[in-house]
């Protein structure tokens, strides 16, 4: 482990051996990738295991809201949500967490106050990431001091992009020390990264430079998550679990509203990254909708009658 | 490589969720059987009928995942086998050549758009007499098979544009016997091409896997194709060598083992008829250091354990280079350790039933060869069911080429490893086998890819994938692995003159 963590600082120790390791990485073949995943995701789950996959969904759920519009009022209602998902029925679990923008974070402490769901910000200049290195950092620092628990940064894709691999990784590793006690996801953007290649390299670039969590999308470019690059994302934990020993987290966001896609997700983490990873500590969906879907269907398992959506609360 | 898990601290604290449940276990998910309906008896399929054997004996066919019988089939005895003859000569000299190409053609879309309709049934009835899990029946067979009467559909009124003449004309009566592995898709690899180029066809399924063929017959009925143009008779060995020596066959059509191939190139010497054959086969999927690692993988996995192994084409040797043989290896086995071996109707079911138990001795008996040969055997941990056949996924390192296991057609879900140094070593070694039906290139080199392709003596080279199949790609093999292409335009050569 010792050796594997120090040829990684190794690695790190200037923009050249950084290129060169994260060039040095295997290759991604698009298609055999992508008919990886499509095979998985014919897997088919049913009856118990339907049960446990939508317990486990929802308590994976980082419930969102990122609008322009959102008000306080918005904001605590997500909250209230968040804590008790399907208020009928006690034995629902909460989601993992509430995303909001920084300015909302106090907000949602109020309601949430110890409650067991986290608050989970979005910062630096999100969701373009375009701003002065010292301004992504206040806004950090801003969302740190209001009482958030996580810290959903973006990286910079123009310096990815154009390869300048150690600018991204200093600026992970300042945001990483701005958090303090706060966990750091990290949002790549891949639909802007576009390649899996790229997918690959990222996700250990930002591995290395000591992100909890690698995260897919804002939500706000299409595409966002999806399975195929979900799976890059999860092999790369895996391997840099083999490598160093530490765990790192793994958040799909944007555009998985079913529960249907949700279960495809749990059984590529069962069969990819392995089991260690089916808890809320290792893998999130970011997501608003997704959640109402798999209330009910979690109502349907129990009652075996589909409700319609207003008897589930929008917010 | 440190094994040993660390997590990163404080994580877990933080969400301060409840501890985790006993773990994601699929449960069982089971594709009904209720779409089929399984006679308990079966005649023999002649112009357009089902009919008694003159002989009267029949064979049971078994489920080989519950050694169920499902079946008794009627045997076809020589006299059989003449009826179904003349009544293919018929249908061929007084319809079927006739009958212009976009009329044969309607014939054969209508039988893909049936096959397409009643796919699920099929799918179910293949699992059932096959032992191959549903999601390749359901994914892999049945769509390809509906693919190739589609694909050569379309060149029943194009013939003369095939470049095999400015008038090309059918052969007459085509003989075709084909294996227990991909029941129905070689049966439409075998009827699709002979009928679009103006042929008649008495085919023997497997002795092991009759029904879906015999479903098929009741899809010619459904299709209103003219009697006696598709004759299905079943039967072992004998039911074949009758339809091979009877004088008024044209054309063979085999596919199977290398051993039954080299009798029917023997008992057709000497004689008018044409030949093909599609053999054994045993494939290097060679795995180069700069491969996609994981696809690599999934590539291995996929080239022999698809269908238990049961693929003429399977990547039944692994070549991999030496300087990533151990990461390669570990990441095999890790990706093995997830296969799902069991009840072949169960949608989650990766790895299906060995087909006979006759094929699963010699899987053993080969298997044991090669650990008294000195191989290292390797298998994941996994419950095998109680009732029938059954052999888990297995791969042997430390095998060298002058092992039995690296040398001959084991036709199960057994790898050999083997490992090569350079580009070159790797293609000598893969050249060195009597085979030469399908060799896998692994590297994100594409130079390298295109060097290796034109080195290796092989009818298919699949690149950065494998186990690929689409009617629009030719199929065949070198030396002992047969003669003869099938699929593409190349497959019309077959069944023209």
């Amino acid at each position: 482990m010792n050796s594997g963590l120090s040829s990684l600082a190794d690695a790190t120790s200037s923009d050249a051996a950084l290129r060169r390791f994260l060039h040095g990485l295997p290759g991604v073949d698009q298609v055999g990738a992508e008919q990886r995943a499509a095979g998985l995701g014919t897997r088919s789950i049913k009856t118990s295991a339907k049960e446990y996959a939508i317990d486990l969904a929802i308590r994976m759920v980082d419930l969102t809201t990122l609008e322009g519009m959102d008000t306080p009022g918005k904001v605590r209602a997500l909250s209230a949500k968040a804590m008790r998902p399907d208020p009928a029925d006690q034995t629902c679990p909460h989601t993992a967490a509430v995303c909001v923008y920084p300015d909302m974070v106090g907000f949602a402490r109020e309601t949430l106050g110890s409650s067991g769901v986290n608050i989970a910000a979005v910062a630096t200049a999100f969701p373009s990431g375009r701003a002065a290195l010292d301004i992504k950092l206040a806004d950090v620092q801003d969302a740190v001091e209001a009482g958030a628990d996580e810290i959903d940064m973006v990286i910079d894709r123009g310096a990815f992009l154009s390869g300048r691999y150690l600018e991204v990784f200093e600026e992970i590793v300042a945001v990483r020390a701005a958090c303090g006690d706060a966990h750091l996801k990290v949002i790549f953007e891949t639909g802007e990264l576009q390649t899996y290649d790229n997918v690959r390299r990222v996700s250990w670039l930002a591995m290395m430079a000591g992100a909890h969590f690698i995260k897919t999308s804002t939500g706000k470019v299409q595409p966002a998550a999806t399975l195929p690059v979900t799976l890059v994302m999860l092999e790369a934990v895996r391997d840099y679990r083999d490598v160093t020993g530490q765990m790192v987290g793994v958040k799909p966001a944007g555009g998985i509203r079913t529960s249907k896609d949700a279960i495809k997700y749990l059984v590529m983490v069962n069969e990819v990254a392995g089991p260690d990873w089916l808890s809320p500590d290792w893998f999130r969906f970011g997501a608003s909708t997704l959640l109402n879907d798999l209330l009910m269907q979690r109502t349907k398992m129990k009652t075996g009658r589909y409700s319609g959506p207003d008897y589930f609360t929008l917010d | 490589m440190a094994k040993k898990v660390v997590s990163t601290g404080s994580t877990t604290a933080k969400t301060g969720s409840t501890t985790v449940q006993a773990g994601f276990d699929y449960a069982p998910a089971p594709e009904s059987r209720a779409i089929v309906d399984i006679k308990s008896s079966y005649g023999l399929f002649i112009n357009g009928e089902f009919v008694d054997s003159t002989g009267g004996n029949s064979f049971k066919t078994i489920s080989p995942s519950t050694e169920e019988v499902l079946a008794e089939i009627a045997e076809a005895n020589d006299a059989d086998v003449d009826a179904a003859v003349r009544a293919a000569r018929r249908a061929y000299t007084r319809v079927w050549s006739k009958m212009s190409g976009a009329e044969r053609g309607k014939y054969l879309y209508r039988i893909a758009r049936i096959i397409q309709e009643r796919a699920r049934e099929f799918a179910v009835l293949e699992s059932i007499d096959n032992g191959k899990p549903i999601k390749e029946s359901r994914d892999v067979d049945v769509p390809t098979v509906a693919a190739h009467f589609f694909y050569y559909a379309g060149w029943a009124d194009k013939l003369e544009f095939s470049g095999f003449g400015p008038d090309p004309k059918p052969l007459g009566v085509a003989g075709q016997i084909i294996p227990w592995n991909f029941p129905l898709l070689m049966l439409a690899w075998k009827i699709a091409p002979a009928l679009a180029c103006g042929n008649t066809v008495v085919l023997k399924p497997a002795e092991t896997t009759p029904l879906t063929a015999l479903l098929f017959a009741e899809v010619c009925q459904q299709a209103d194709l003219p009697p006696g143009v598709v004759n299905i008779v079943t039967g072992a060995g004998p039911t074949g060598q009758a339809i091979v020596s009877h004088p008024d066959v044209d054309k063979v059509a085999f596919t199977g083992s290398t051993d039954v191939g080299r009798a029917i190139a023997k008992a057709i010497a000497g004689t008018e008829k044409k030949v093909t054959l599609e053999l054994g086969g045993k494939a290097a999927n060679i795995v180069f250091e700069d491969s996609p690692v994981d696809q690599a993988v999934e590539g291995i996995v996929n080239g022999i354990f698809f269908n238990q192994g049961h693929v003429c084409c399977a990547g039944s040797r692994l070549l991999v280079q030496e300087s990533v043989a151990d990461e390669v290896l570990e990441r095999l086995k890790r990706r093995m350790a997830t296969l799902r071996v069991g009840d072949p109707l169960d949608k989650n079911t990766d790895i299906g039933a060995i087909n006979s138990a006759e094929q699963l001795a010699k899987i053993r008996e080969l298997s044991e060869i090669g650990e008294l040969e000195g191989a290292e055997r390797w298998s994941p941990p996994c419950e095998l069911p109680a009732h029938g056949f059954w052999f888990p996924p297995t791969i042997f390192t430390g095998v060298t080429a002058a092992h039995r296991i690296a040398r001959e057609e084991i036709f199960g879900p057994v790898l050999s490893v083997i490992t090569f140094r350079t580009p070159a070593e790797a293609v000598e070694k893969a050249n060195n086998t009597p085979f030469g039906l399908s060799a896998g290139i692994w590297t994100e080199k594409g130079s390298r890819i295109l060097w290796m392709a034109s080195r290796l003596r092989a009818g298919v080279v699949w690149a950065n994938t494998f186990n690929r199949f689409d009617p629009t790609s030719p199929f065949g093999g070198y030396k002992e692995s047969g003669y003869g292409r099938e699929g593409g335009r190349h497959g019309l050569e077959a069944y023209l003159r």
